[in-house]
Parts: structure tokens; sequence; C-alpha cells
């Protein structure tokens, strides 16, 4: 089976917080430490869990984004990964989600999967919206907030997170599927990984390999505008107390003064 | 011109879903609102939009709906779509209509604008506000003539009466295709939780990391259970494995808006505070002078989580029981 995985570079979420720059309304990815997002890794740890239990399948990690995002492709790789594809274009800045969906489309295309990862939404961006817009550009059913998969001939099923439990949801293959995040253990490379990943097969791709116009993508293409950037109201901060022992009868009082009780 | 707007109303347990009547009340507000309800409890559900906003109702009441996901709702709005351009499509945050809109939006090539709180139009041009990271606001834009879909986080609105509006109702009638009925749903799974839902509770205890252990979570159940509220969770021990995802509260969990929430043993982190800051009443118990969860509080207490949970529960019953 061809198995891919879509993944994303990001702004580390436990370092920074991420900024925009209030001229190009995008981003601030200069300066920052850039990670793969942690949801895709998890989405990696599912990837490569099926993988194994199938046998005889290949596992592409495929990116989309500046040429700083092979580092996460790397990593990646060094987890278990086969293969890696990277499509980076100067044309790709400022992409919209129909961009972003439009361009993994394209590229994925090109390789007829069987079956594709995502995760149920980036760290970063989190629309949610590139995986179902993948499936439809490419005609796929989509199985999404999975927390378990497994694989049976040409049909995949799924455990479906839902508010109050789950539910069990088969479809035919090809087919796009999300990981709900946290759902599997993520994998941690080993030297041994990071040094055979330097081996592994990375292959990049322009627009124009893609047969995609700058125009379709990138801030040209953009169907989504920020207009303005401004600063959030704050809620102010109360009482600050000091527990001495007398903690539980402060907040009883503060109960009963609101008529909480 | 007033604008025309859809609202895809979800159903649960044979009635809309009170996250699509939140946002039908705004798109009545906004314009001339439109809603479309699916699957075999539409033609019972249907006629009570009126009172919510809603000026026109299309159903399709077919029970291909309930049993199969996302298509088949895709290829009916589709159809209508093709047939009527409205200005924009106003869809509830839920996993059901996020996969339908963002395949809408590649299909007819739709701008999406996602976790809006506020939204009005300037002249022609619609201004969608979203909150972004803790301390921003961005207003976006659809910048192209035509229909677009904006997406809004759960509770930025409140449900309205439209005393006496009665919607006319159109029945579609759309034959769907075989081949958007692959995917099948084979079981459904429920968890019972006893108390009110999170989503229903006007008091919410919560617990995070600082209770240490998944042993300790049942002193947050024992304190909601004599508020007479519910327990709730941070991503960090849902995704720990103590709790099922039913209980998250945050940006990616439940977004909630009680009288008063209880965080114990709880950071802050931007996060979480995205689906519980718009609490009426907010007590932290947090044993870090610094945490960020005090900034929101009303009132804070820098103290141990485990003991002061089981000595407030002890004096919420004494105090009840002398009401
Ligand atoms: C704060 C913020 C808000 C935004 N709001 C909007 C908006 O309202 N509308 C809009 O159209 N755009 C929006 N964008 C832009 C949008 O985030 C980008 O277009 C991004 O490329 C795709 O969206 P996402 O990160 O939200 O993806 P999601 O749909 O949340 O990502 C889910 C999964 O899809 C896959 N994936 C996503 N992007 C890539 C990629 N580049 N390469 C490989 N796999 C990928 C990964 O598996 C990822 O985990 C926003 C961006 C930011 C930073
Ligand atoms: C895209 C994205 C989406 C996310 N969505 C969500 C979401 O929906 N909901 C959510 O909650 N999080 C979400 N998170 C995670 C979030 O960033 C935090 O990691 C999480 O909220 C932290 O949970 P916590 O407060 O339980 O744990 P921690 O941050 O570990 O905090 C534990 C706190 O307990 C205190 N403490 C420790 N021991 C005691 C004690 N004995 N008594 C009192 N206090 C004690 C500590 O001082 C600390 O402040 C998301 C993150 C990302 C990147």
């Amino acid at each position: 089976m061809k198995i891919f995985v879509c993944v994303k570079q990001i702004p580390d979420p436990n370092t920074v917080e991420s900024k925009l720059d209030p001229a190009t309304k995008r981003l601030v990815r200069t300066g920052v430490s850039l990670v793969l997002d942690p949801g895709d890794e998890t989405t990696i740890a599912a990837a490569i869990k099926l993988r194994d239990s199938l046998g005889n399948s290949e596992l592409t990690a495929i990116s989309m984004g500046p040429a700083s995002a092979q580092e996460a492709l790397r990593r990646a790789l060094a987890m278990g990964v086969d293969r890696a594809i990277l499509i980076s274009d100067p044309a790709l800045a400022g992409s919209d989600v129909l961009g972003t969906a439009r361009t993994l489309a394209a590229a994925l295309k090109r390789e007829s999967p069987d079956l594709i990862f995502c995760s149920t939404e980036s760290t970063d961006g989190y629309t949610g919206m590139v995986p179902g817009a993948i499936a439809e550009l490419l005609g796929l059913p989509q199985l999404t907030f999975a927390r378990e998969i497994t694989v049976e001939g040409s049909k995949a099923v799924i455990k479906r997170v839902t508010q109050t439990g789950y539910e069990v949801v088969e479809s035919p293959l090809p087919a796009v599927v999300t990981i709900a995040s946290g759902s599997f253990e993520a994998i941690y490379p080993t030297m041994k990984g990071i040094m055979s990943a330097r081996k592994k097969p990375f292959s990049q791709l322009s627009l124009s390999d893609l047969g995609l116009e700058p125009s379709q993508v990138g801030e040209a293409g953009a169907r989504e505008q920020i207009l303005s950037i401004g600063k959030a109201e704050a809620r102010a901060a109360g009482q600050i107390i000091k527990d001495e022992g007398n903690a539980a009868e402060i907040i009883a009082d503060f109960l009963q003064r609101h008529q909480l009780l | 011109m007033a604008k025309t707007i859809w609202v895809l109303v979800e159903i649960e347990d044979g009635r809309p879903a009170r996250s699509s009547l939140e946002v039908l009340s705004k798109a009545a507000h906004l314009g001339r609102a439109e809603a479309i309800v699916l699957g075999s409890a539409a033609a019972t559900v249907a006629p009570s939009l009126g009172e919510f906003g809603a000026e026109k109702v299309y159903v399709h009441a077919d029970p291909t709906y309930d049993t199969y996901l996302t298509l088949p709702a895709v290829d009916t709005i589709s159809d209508l779509l093709q047939r009527q351009q409205p200005d924009l499509l106003l869809f509830p945050t839920t996993y059901d209509v996020r996969d339908i809109a963002a395949r809408l939006s590649a299909r007819h090539n739709l701008g999406l604008i996602t976790d809006a709180t506020d939204l009005r139009y300037e002249g022609e041009r619609l201004e969608v506000t979203v909150p972004w990271g803790g301390e921003n606001v961005v207003v976006a834009t659809h910048p192209y003539q035509g229909t677009g879909i904006v997406l809004t986080r759960p509770k930025a609105f409140s449900v309205e009466r439209f005393e006496g509006r009665q919607a006319e109702i159109e029945q579609l009638s759309v034959t769907l295709r075989p081949e958007s009925q692959q995917m099948k749903i084979l079981d459904r799974v429920e968890v019972q939780s006893e108390g009110p839902a999170l989503e229903d509770a006007s008091i919410i205890v919560s617990g995070g990391r600082g209770l240490g252990k998944a042993e300790n979570y049942h002193l947050v159940e024992e304190l909601a259970a004599v508020l007479g509220g519910a327990p709730g969770a941070t991503r960090a021990i849902v995704d720990a494995g103590w709790l099922p995802y039913s209980y998250q509260i945050g940006q990616t969990g439940k977004t909630v808006k009680p009288t008063l929430y209880i965080a114990c043993g709880i950071s802050g982190a931007i996060q979480h505070l995205a689906g519980m800051k718009g609490s009426k009443y907010i007590i932290a118990i947090n044993k870090d002078e610094h945490a960020p969860i005090f900034s929101v509080a009303d009132l804070g207490i820098v103290g141990d989580v485990l003991t002061i949970l089981p000595q407030l529960t002890e004096e919420v019953k004494r105090r009840k029981a002398q009401l």
C-alpha cells in the first residue's frame, strides 16, 4: 500500500508565543524556533503503526512550506517514515486553506495514494480544513477524528471520536483519514533513525512541477484576507490570596456572596 | 440589499442543536436567514426554525443523512448552491459541519474564515472578527464577490426568539448519489456520564495536571457533585488518558460559559483559556502564584489543590445543609 502523511512545520508552540507581522499579516517565522507540528508527530506515529501492521507498504511524508520545512521532514524520516517530498516555491507564500490543499492535492495525485493521513487540525493555523479540502479535490471519502484505524483488504475502519463516545466508521480506499491528537504515542527518533534518515529518498517539487499557476495559490490566489490586527480586551484580574489553611472558607464565602451555593 | 445567509442546522436527539440555533439567531440579525435541515427528523424540526430567525427552511428528510457522513450533505448543499447564490454560509463549528464546509469550499472555490466570534457588514464588505493567540484579534474578509464561508466559535452568540416569525418551507428533491454513500457508520458507542452536560452546566469544576495523577480526579468530581455542577478537564490530562475527550475544555475541546468555573491545578494556557474565559466568575487554585490562570480569575488561591479540594467539598456540604 502507498501511504502518505501530510505534515507541517510550525513555530515551536512551547517556546514562542506566535506573532503576526502587522505589515505582511503573516505568521512570523524568522528568528523563531521551528518544529514539526506536535499533532503531526502523533499522526506520523499512527501511520507508521499501520504501515508496520500491513507489511509491504511504503510511507511518504509530504509538506508544503519554505526551505526550512525540510527539517520537519527529516524528523519524520528519523521517526521511521520511508520517503519525503517537500513542495517549496516562493509563489506559495501566503497560501490560505484552498491554496494549501490545492498544492498538496496536486502532488498527491501524481502518486496514486491508497491512504492519506493528516492531523485533525494544525497547532498554528488550526482551521482543520485542509484535510477535507484535499479529499474533495481528489474525489476521495474522508474519515475524520480517528483514534484508531485498521485496514482490511480495500476498506479502512476507524474509531471516530464523538462528543459522548465514539462511532465505528468504514470507508473504501483510497481515503483521507485525520487523526485526533493524543491518540497515539509519539515516536522519538533514535540515533540510528537519525543516521538512516540521511540516506532515505527526499525530493523537492516546485509549482511548475505540479502544473499549477502562481495565480491559483499563495497570496495571489487567497480567498481569505486579513484586514487588520488588533489587541484583545483583557479580562481584569481579581483578588489573589495565599492559602493559610482557610482557603475553603474564603472560596465558600465567595460562592455564598454570589449566590452560587 | 439584505444579504442572504444560509445556516446548516444540525439535529440532536430530534431537536435543533443549540450551536446551530445560536448561529441562526446571528444570521437573522445580519440579513435574511435561511436554514438547511437534513435527516429523518428534518421535517419535524423545520417548522420551529422561524421562531429562531429563519425566513426560509430547506428540508430533506432522508434518513441517509443520519447514517452516512459528510458526502450526501455536501452534494445536497452543493446542488442548492448551484441554483441560488447566497452571500454567506454561516456554519457552527462542530466536527461534522467542519468536514462538510471544507468540501464545499474546495468544490466551489469558496473562501473560508474559521473560528469567528463576530461578524458584520460594512457596506458590501463582510468583516469577521477572529481572536488569535492570547492577545490579538484579527479582522478578516473574503476578498472577492460571491458566496463565502464563515465558521463560528461555539457559544459566540446567544439563542434568540423571533416571536411569531413563520418560515417558508421548501422541500428539496435531490437524488442522493450511491457513490457518496460508501462510508458507513457500523456502530455507535456512548460513554455514559452522570450529572449535567458540560455545555449546559452553570457550574463547572475543572482539573488539570496539578492534580498529580488520575486517581486524584475524584476530588474534582466530588466538588462538582456537591455544587450540582459538571466536571471538566484540560487537554493535558485528556491526552494523558485520565479522561475521555468529552471532558476537554478549550480551543480544541468544548467552549463553556458557565456562571462559575473553578480551575484546579490548571496553568491557564491560552488554548485552555479560549474555552472558558467567557465564564461569569472564575476561581483558580494553583500552587504557583505566577500561573497565567490567575490573570483571568476573580478569586485566585495560591495553594495545594490536593488539600484544598477535600476541605472545600466539606465546607460546601456544611453550608448547604444550613441554607
Ligand atoms: C492564526 C491563523 C489563522 C488562519 N485562518 C485562516 C482562515 O480563516 N482561512 C484560511 O483560508 N486560512 C487561514 N489561515 C491560513 C492557513 O492556516 C494556512 O493556509 C495553512 O497553510 C493551512 O491551514 P491550517 O494550518 O489551518 O491547516 P489545518 O487544516 O488545521 O491542518 C490540518 C492538517 O493538514 C495538514 N497540513 C496543513 N497544512 C499543511 C502543509 N502546509 N503541508 C503539509 N500538510 C499540511 C497537516 O496534516 C495538518 O496537521 C490562518 C493562519 C493562521 C496562522
Ligand atoms: C493547538 C493546541 C490546542 C490545544 N487545545 C487545548 C484545549 O482545548 N484545552 C486545553 O486545556 N489545552 C489545550 N492545549 C494544551 C495547552 O497548551 C496546555 O498544554 C494545557 O492546557 C495544560 O494543561 P494543565 O494546565 O492541566 O497542565 P500544566 O500546564 O502542566 O499545568 C499544571 C498546573 O498545576 C499547578 N500545580 C501543580 N501541582 C499543584 C498542586 N498540588 N496544587 C495546585 N496546583 C498545582 C502547576 O503550578 C501548573 O500551573 C492545546 C495546545 C495546542 C498547541
